[in-house]
């Protein structure tokens, strides 16, 4: 009864009374219609959007400015006039853009070749017993461990810092690449494998008429997800080895004590991570679409 | 085998390519082992002759579609062999088109693209299998549809694009698995008198797997009954109306009979396995 309630919740709103939910015999309660808070459409939601905003500035405006120390202190924290002044400076210095662009060069890098190994380590996996369990020890072992745990062995390892850092960015990427595909893979129904076969298609047709198309929703989840932790193991990778990149900016920043520019530097990478993770989704709806034209 | 060279002459001219001969040798077919192991189809044998229309009749669970994928290729057989013209049946081929109960399809390529695929996998250029596509299409009457996504179609519509796809690769065998079994009534019909339409102008081979009796003696030159699993052929009846047929051959005394036939056949072998399973 519990878990009936729970599942209907939403929707039901006030909870109805347990004991009448026994009885079949009463019709259900017509869902109770919300009334609308929003003006219908687009405009009534940016301008909801541009509200909340404008309300969250306000707060971290009169926090900073005056000093606000409760618990969490709000006293060292830059007014967003200060970030505002240090956008437009930096926004006008090349060196920023040097920082940008070296990010953004690893970020590719790195998603690239976890693109080229795990959507075929994946493909494998999902159709070959012998690989999949020779793979997935070393999957099960090393997924969990987290990009910044890495990064002393990846100084060892690799003859450069660049190099570090990419395999550190590589490894946050290809997880969840591989696993997305190894999912989406098994999926693939067998009547289309045995389809494709009786028409002709030899193994490698399969894995790329079949199998992989199959796979590609799953697969695009997979890259979106991995272009987020591809950025976030960037950023630990950056913070501390290396000496460009948005990471060391918003790291160095602390160091020299340039507070606006810590906001400006994390700023710059929720806004890099949001875009990239929108161009990844881009890169993949064409490929997607006669999903779309499915429903 | 008299009996068809006689329908052939008493029926329109039909064309056969004299390819498409299955030999099914002693086949037996197990799936899993020791305890756990299922007989899905007895030492099984039979010949089956090019051009020649076979339906497999059965109940659900007989083993009808197990065989049917040995001649396939899906499926290697426990013990004997299959073969097509001489050669044994090692895996699926084109020389074996397949059509499946249903959403066989690749959703993700346009019907066009569904059609050309097979055309394209034996090598050939994309305007030539674009060709062929849109004959084949056409066959079916759905030309107009080449565009469209699979799943944008309706279920007997579906079907034809299998059909087509299968017919795409000139196999000398089609092997059917209950494909009009999802359709509705009317849909089924109309889809069973222009396969008959599609196969006298192409002379393939049709092995069609069915557990419906008038479907199997419509469409059929012979109907082979097998018996709930495991499986084994305890009928090889011949089904003499003439060809073309149509539907209101259904009043024919030849096909009362044929049809009381099967019936009696089938009823029969439920009561033994009934008994069996008492006893």
């Amino acid at each position: 009864m519990q878990a009936n309630t729970v599942l209907s919740g939403p929707a039901a709103a006030p909870d109805p009374d347990p004991a009448e939910m026994h009885d079949a015999g009463p019709p259900p309660a017509p869902v109770p219609r919300r009334r609308r808070i929003l003006p219908k459409g687009w405009a009534g939601q940016a301008g909801l959007m541009a509200l909340s905003l404008l309300a969250g500035l306000a707060i971290w405006q009169m926090g900073s400015s005056q000093g606000w120390n409760l618990y969490v202190n709000f006293a060292n924290i830059p007014s967003p006039g200060q970030v505002g002044t240090s956008m437009l400076h930096n926004l006008g210095a090349s060196e920023f853009y040097v920082h940008l662009g070296v990010s953004i060069q690893r970020v590719l890098v790195s998603f690239a070749l976890a693109v080229i190994v795990g959507v075929p380590v994946g493909l494998l996996m999902a159709r070959s017993r012998v690989f999949r369990a020779m793979a997935m020890p070393y999957i099960e072992i090393l997924r969990p461990i987290p990009a910044v745990a890495w990064i002393p062995l990846a100084i060892l390892m690799w003859p450069t810092e660049e190099s570090s850092i990419v395999f550190i960015t590589f490894l946050g990427a290809v997880f969840p690449i591989v696993l997305n595909t190894l999912h989406g893979a098994r999926q693939t129904p067998e009547v289309l494998v045995r389809a494709a076969l009786s028409l002709g298609a030899s193994r490698l047709d399969v894995f790329r008429h079949v199998i992989l198309p199959a796979a590609l929703p799953s697969v695009s989840a997979g890259l979106a997800v991995g272009m987020g932790v591809a950025w976030f193991s960037l950023l630990a990778g950056e913070i501390i080895s290396g000496q460009y990149g948005i990471g060391y900016f918003t790291w160095d920043a602390y160091s020299m004590v340039r507070t606006p520019d810590i906001v400006l530097g994390m700023l710059a990478i929720g806004l890099l991570g949001t875009a990239s993770t929108a161009a990844v989704n881009a890169l993949t709806a064409p490929l997607l679409k006669w999903q779309k034209r499915t429903r | 085998m008299l009996d068809i060279l006689k329908y052939q002459r008493a029926g329109q001219p039909r064309a056969s390519t004299g390819k498409g001969a299955i030999e099914i040798d002693q086949v037996a077919i197990t799936f899993g082992q020791g305890a756990e192991a299922h007989r899905a189809v007895e030492a099984t044998s039979l010949k089956i002759l090019p051009g020649e229309f076979v339906c497999i009749l059965g109940p659900s669970g007989c083993g009808k579609s197990t065989l049917l994928n040995a001649i396939a290729g899906y499926v290697a057989p426990s013990a004997g062999e299959v073969r097509v013209d001489g050669a044994k049946v090692e895996k699926p081929g084109p020389d074996r088109g397949m059509v499946f109960q249903q959403y066989s399809l690749l959703p993700w390529k346009t019907v066009y693209e569904n059609v050309a695929f097979g055309p394209r996998m034996a090598g050939k250029s994309r305007t030539e299998a674009g060709s062929i596509a849109n004959t084949f299409l056409g066959m079916v009457g759905l030309r107009k549809f080449g565009s469209r996504y699979p799943a944008e179609l309706s279920g007997g519509m579906q079907q034809r694009v299998g059909i087509a796809r299968a017919l795409a690769n000139y196999p000398s065998v089609l092997l059917m698995d209950e494909p009009f079994g999802a359709l509705d009534a009317q849909t089924r019909l109309m889809m069973q008198e222009s396969l008959l339409e599609i196969w006298q102008k192409f002379g393939t081979t049709v092995v069609f797997v069915t557990h419906d009796v008038d479907e199997a003696v419509f469409l059929a030159d012979r109907v082979l009954i097998m018996s709930a699993a495991p499986g084994r052929v305890i009928e090889d009846l011949k089904i003499g109306l003439p060809r073309p047929r149509s539907t209101d051959m259904a009043a024919q005394p030849d096909y009362i009979r044929a049809r009381q036939h099967c019936l009696e056949v089938i009823r029969a072998e439920s009561r033994r396995a009934f008994a069996e399973q008492n006893a």
